[in-house]
């Protein structure tokens, strides 16, 4: 695949025309249509995209953790496809090889059991021949690892004595304690403050190095995208808009979801300019729009948006930035189109 | 008409705890707001920032009347509001609005848009009928909404259409203080940029006054022509926007403006965080001394003896006001000093 073929290695996981339809009482919702990306050994890939574009729902599909649902595809991992695992396979890499971090942190730790217990727990669901007494001494030094202040005394603590922050970070303690290839983070910092995001992010990224663990992180912070991403997925209405690199996704973005993204951001150096926001909202995923799923919301939109979906292709002439969009993939040709549209004065338009 | 239109004076808030113990002698309190003196000027917007459970929204209530504050004065255009009777406050309330958070949990999802944003028409006996029903539609049309969709419930609204509805229904009385508790927090970005475009219009057509509380910095910054910070329910530090940014001088200030994530890979790559050891302590029980000295990089033993005034030093501006006895210098790096202390 593309982002793979710099490097000859194959990818830690590849996903591939990845599918999932729940079936509801108004319709078929289409979560995730056709989603496709890969993974290297040690990397960040980001998942960024607005609530309800699919993050979640793909991911989870991955891990085999979505009820109810139709999945189709595949999702290589080390060499096998998880998607047709049985699910006593799957069990066994879940928590050990892939680690899990959830949206929701309290509801991912058991109320009525000890922190340290469930590590323990956790642990020795993966490897027998832990003894509870190991299992402790190692859910301490996890624990200590991930930052809790007096780990030792902590680890007897219940989830309710913790902080969000803390919480989070126990959780992270326990996706990481079998040192996994593969860590997928699900908006792990969104529910807390900034200067306990910066601690939690911290902690992930010094784990990711110390085990070479591949990270997917799911957010909707675009400046947290640029401080960990090495690549970045763009997600819009269950289906991929925009993959590359993060200096290209901010510096060299082709789709116009993606800057209109990064348009509706307040932006430092020109505060209290008129934030350019996308018009409207998502559509529905059980009525979806003909063509380009973007164009009722995008200032480009032309004939052809309206009736042909547009296939994700390279831009720029780099096989490693793609994009879903119908305009010109050549830098002049790109550019050009913004000044048609009349977005270049409005995009431009510091005071 | 004076310059400020609302002032806090030494406010406090503190709310009782449950006793739990049989014999415990004093009365335990989490002291939510501990002493709180600020000014919100006539026609500015006030950003107001800080962690959770600092204090922001129980501070945005006692502003409002909300809250019946504990000690202290609310002044609002130079009339003492503290211990207004409700029937006395009914003028205030028209002038003081507040808009919440959460755009879902904050609208009665089985009423009619109509009637929630006629809610305040009809407490304060504005028009009746038809008439009523003009001045909500007015309403709708200014925040954007399709006046068409008078009779729907919120259920068929997106979270950032609930959130004009909100809008809608402070400005149905044309107030002049605006408290915005958190109106963007739960928006994506597109649809934040949608309401806080919207708030800007507002400002400048109907000259609001705003108290905009936010946890995100950079939504903070993009707004406020001034900024406090909240630590542990008091003011850590208040500045003009600008001078806060370039110039933090509390070490809270500056570990959380340094831990915003900024959307530029460049510029995060390049920037220096400051990490902050340890937890938020209790608001039960605050740290004595500055209530930042568990945490501050820059601690040392008076800090933990003596409480920090909030006042400005170092040749800034009267208005920049810091409350730190080893305020930060330009240039100063406190990363380094991170990590030390246990
Ligand atoms: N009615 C109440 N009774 C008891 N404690 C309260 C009450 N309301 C707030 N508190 C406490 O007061 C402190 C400040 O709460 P507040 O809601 O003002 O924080 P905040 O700064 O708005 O936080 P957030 O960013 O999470 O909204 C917290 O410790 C909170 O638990
Ligand atoms: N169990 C389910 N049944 C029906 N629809 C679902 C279910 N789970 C998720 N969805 C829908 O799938 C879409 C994508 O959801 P999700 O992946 O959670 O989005 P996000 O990008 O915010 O993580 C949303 O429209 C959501 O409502
Ligand atoms: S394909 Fe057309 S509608 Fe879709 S993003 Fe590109 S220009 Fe816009
Ligand atoms: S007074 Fe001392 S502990 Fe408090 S912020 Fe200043 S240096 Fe830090
Ligand atoms: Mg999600
Ligand atoms: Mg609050």
């Amino acid at each position: 695949m593309a982002v793979a073929a710099a490097d000859s290695s194959p990818p830690l996981l590849a996903v591939e025309d990845l599918r999932v339809s729940f079936r509801t009482h108004d319709g078929v919702v289409r979560a995730v249509r056709g989603v496709s990306f890969d993974l290297a050994k040690g990397k960040t890939l980001a998942i960024v995209g607005e609530s309800g574009s699919g993050k979640s729902v793909s991911t989870q599909a991955i891990v085999g953790l979505v009820r109810g649902a139709e999945v189709s595809g595949r999702a290589t991992f080390a060499g096998k496809d998880l998607l047709t695992m049985n699910a006593e396979e799957l069990r066994r890499i879940r928590g050990a090889r892939i680690g899990m971090i959830f949206q929701d942190s309290l509801s991912s730790l058991h109320p009525y059991y000890r922190i340290g217990w469930q590590i323990v727990e956790m642990i020795r669901a993966h490897d027998g021949s832990v003894s509870r007494a190991e299992g402790r001494d190692r859910a301490v030094d996890l624990l200590r690892r991930v930052g809790i202040p007096h780990a030792e005394r902590r680890v007897d603590d219940y989830p309710h004595q913790f902080s969000g922050g803390m919480r989070q970070r126990a959780l992270i303690a326990m996706a990481m304690a079998l040192g996994p290839e593969l860590l997928i983070a699900d908006e792990p910092t969104t529910a807390l403050d900034v200067t306990v995001q910066a601690q939690v992010l911290q902690v992930m990224a010094d784990l990711q190095r110390e085990f070479g663990t591949a990270i997917i992180l799911i957010t909707h912070d675009l400046g947290v995208v640029a401080e960990v991403a090495d690549e970045v997925v763009v997600m819009y209405a269950g289906t991929v808009m925009e993959r590359s690199g993060r200096r290209e996704l901010f510096y060299r973005f082709h789709h116009p979801y993606t800057e209109g993204l990064l348009g509706s951001l307040p932006s430092e150096q020109d505060v209290r300019r008129r934030l350019r926001p996308i018009p409207g909202s998502p559509p529905s995923l059980i009525r979806l729009p003909k063509g380009c799923p973007f164009h009722p919301r995008c200032p480009y939109a032309f004939e052809r948006c309206r009736t042909d979906v547009p296939p994700l292709r390279p831009v720029y002439g780099d096989e490693a930035h793609l994009s879903a969009c119908w305009l010109p993939t050549d830098p002049a040709g790109r550019e050009g189109a913004r000044a048609d549209a009349g977005v270049t004065a409005e995009a431009r338009g510091s005071r | 008409m004076t310059d400020v239109l609302l002032e806090l004076d030494d406010v406090r808030k503190w709310f009782p705890l449950a006793s739990d113990r049989l014999f415990r002698r004093e009365r335990e309190h989490v002291k939510a707001v501990d002493g709180v003196s600020l000014r919100v000027r006539a026609g500015e917007t006030l950003g107001l920032v800080g962690e959770t459970g600092s204090g922001k929204s129980t501070l945005a209530r006692c502003m409002t009347r909300l809250h019946d504050v504990t000690s202290g004065r609310v002044i609002f255009d130079g009339v003492d509001i503290t211990q207004m009777s409700q029937r006395d406050l009914r003028p205030v309330r028209r002038e003081i609005q507040m808009i919440f958070q959460d755009p879902y949990g904050s609208l009665n999802p089985r009423r009619r848009v109509g009637s929630i944003i006629g809610d305040p028409y009809a407490i304060h006996g504005v028009g009746e009928g038809t008439d009523r029903k003009r001045r909500v539609q007015e309403l709708m049309e200014l925040v954007g909404l399709n006046p068409e969709h008078y009779n729907r419930f919120p259920a068929e609204f997106s979270g950032g259409q609930r959130q004009r509805i909100g809008v809608a229904r402070a400005l149905a009385l044309r107030p002049r203080l605006i408290v915005c508790d958190e109106p963007v927090s739960a928006l994506d970005v597109s649809i934040q940029a949608q309401i806080i475009n919207l708030l800007a219009d507002l400002q400048a057509e109907f000259n609001l006054t705003y108290v905009f509380i936010a946890h995100d910095l950079s939504v903070v910054r993009h707004v406020s022509d001034r900024v406090a910070v909240m630590y542990l329910g008091k003011i850590a530090e208040v500045a003009d926007v600008e001078s806060l940014h370039a110039t933090p001088r509390h070490p809270y200030t500056a570990a959380l403006l340094s831990a915003i994530p900024i959307p530029d890979p460049e510029l995060s790559d390049r920037r220096e965080r400051i990490i902050l050891r340890g937890e938020v302590p209790s608001p039960i029980n605050p740290p004595a001394g500055c209530r930042f000295h568990p945490r501050c990089p820059k601690a040392q033993d008076r800090c933990a003896g003596e409480e920090p005034a909030l006042v400005s030093r170092n040749g800034d501006e009267e208005d920049h006001r810091a409350a730190c006895h080893f305020p930060v210098q330009p240039g100063e790096r406190l990363s380094a000093a991170n990590g030390e202390r246990p």
